[in-house]
């Protein structure tokens, strides 16, 4: 565990220190959300009846840039490679980097539920199962970044692969975490806790089988 | 002498080439091994090989006692590479990225001031990010995060360049100290009389092999020999 929140810690001190995440990542994700509502042209009504969806996809092209942020700072000047020749396991490693990227995605998340409270008039009803599910949800959605990172690092194209690779696989976490939001915040009668089952079993399927896939990844990007 | 390094016929690709194209090496434990050769002779490659992060494509070889085969993660630990690239992290502080390596390899922060201070790096630059500094402060940080691991081989590859004559001497000492602590160092260099200075045997490596006498009459490690 030790390691774990080494590496953790390391990722959080490099955007603490870069500020990528502050001042290129935050605002680009609030962006997001006001282009969507402009793009809707829709009153208040629809923006809040929409807004679960909204700030789902707002989310996920945000950690789009901070995978791929994750995955460079490794990359530059090959300090996977001193990872590699540490004592510490892959699967220790993958762990603490999936971690700083889920506490940066909740970091942005919370910006972005104050944004669509403001811009979207968004309510939350069901407080527990939003933060539930969006728990769950970053969860898996730090777990694939991280896994697909690494998987896409060794190739010159890393910056457009990531996406095309990505946006696939987050479809799931888009659909479950939309209809769970909308439950949470009272804008589709739909059961919003089974919708929280499958973002847990997403994010629980990434978190193993990155623990496991992180390593040879790893040693392919040698 | 015990082996540190022996290698048989080592073939080790790089994008489909070659890189290196049937070495033979042998490198007792304790010996400062200066590795000459032209720009693309693969003495960047056979520092990798041997650090473990890259395979062995054909022929044999062990470091370490670790087969470089079916042993590469065992062997790494053991292993402390200097590279063109330097393996750090240039948004963190000299400092942060000191701790971070050491708390890695079980160090404490005594352990990595200590290492600075080796290198001669200024106290002053402690809390200056790494993109901030010259090449040179760059690699002295890079060789202390090296030395604060305590491997038991050093790899390094061009270790003098960038280097002032302060930097270069503060280098040349860290090898000494380790190969007197009965750590095994191979060193690819340019910079001829600043690596010769250390240098206990030279090797020249020319298009992927090591032509002539390679001081492989030793015989193999004894894991090769009832394999």
């Amino acid at each position: 565990m030790r390691e774990v929140l080494l590496v953790a810690a390391k990722d959080l001190r490099i955007e603490l220190r870069s500020r990528v995440l502050l001042y290129q990542v935050a605002p680009f994700a609030v962006a997001t959300l006001v282009l969507l509502g402009f793009a809707l042209d829709a009153d208040r009504s629809a923006l809040r009846n929409f807004s679960p969806g909204l700030f789902w996809v707002a989310v996920l092209l945000t950690a789009l840039l901070a995978a791929q942020r994750s995955v460079a700072v490794e990359h530059a000047g090959r300090a996977a490679d001193a990872l590699l020749l540490s004592a510490t396991s892959p699967a220790r490693i993958f762990a603490g980097k999936a971690l700083a990227l889920a506490a940066q995605l909740a970091a942005l998340e919370a910006l972005l539920g104050v944004a669509i409270v403001v811009l979207y008039d968004a309510r939350v009803e069901h407080f527990g199962l939003a933060v539930a599910s969006a728990a769950a949800a970053t969860v898996g959605i730090a777990a694939a970044g991280t896994l697909y990172g690494v998987l896409a690092a060794p190739l010159g194209v890393r910056e457009t692969l990531l996406p095309v690779l990505l946006l696939p696989v987050f479809a799931p976490v888009l659909i479950g975490a939309t209809r769970a939001f909308g439950d949470a915040l009272g804008t589709a009668a739909v059961n919003g806790w089974a919708w929280f089952g499958l973002l847990g079993l997403f994010a629980l399927v990434y978190a193993v089988f990155g623990a496991l896939a992180y390593g040879p990844l790893l040693e392919a990007e040698t | 002498m015990e082996s540190a390094v022996w290698l048989r016929d080592a073939v080790c690709c790089r994008g489909g080439f070659p890189a290196l194209a049937g070495v033979d090496l042998d490198v007792a434990t304790g010996e400062i091994l200066l590795l000459r050769g032209p720009n693309g002779a693969g003495k960047t490659t056979l520092l990798r090989l041997l650090a473990g992060l890259a395979s062995l494509d054909d022929g044999r070889g062990t470091v370490l006692g670790c087969d470089l085969r079916s042993d590469r993660r065992a062997l790494r630990p053991q292993v402390g590479l200097l590279g063109h690239d330097l393996m750090l992290y240039e948004d963190l502080s000299v400092v942060e990225n000191l701790r971070f390596f050491a708390a890695l390899a079980g160090a404490s922060e005594a352990e990595s001031q200590a290492a600075l201070d080796r290198l001669e790096v200024a106290p002053r630059l402690g809390d200056v990010s790494l993109r901030r500094l010259s090449a040179g402060q760059r690699k002295r940080v890079a060789a202390a995060a090296l030395a604060v691991r305590r491997p038991r081989l050093w790899l390094l590859d061009e270790p003098h360049a960038g280097l002032d004559e302060s930097g270069r001497g503060a280098v040349n000492r860290l090898v000494r100290d380790a190969a007197g602590s009965g750590a095994t160092v191979v060193l690819a260099s340019h910079e001829a009389p600043a690596a010769a200075e250390v240098a206990t045997r030279t090797v020249e490596l020319v298009g992927g092999i090591i032509p002539g006498p390679t001081g492989a009459a030793a015989p193999p490690p004894v894991e090769v020999r009832d394999a």
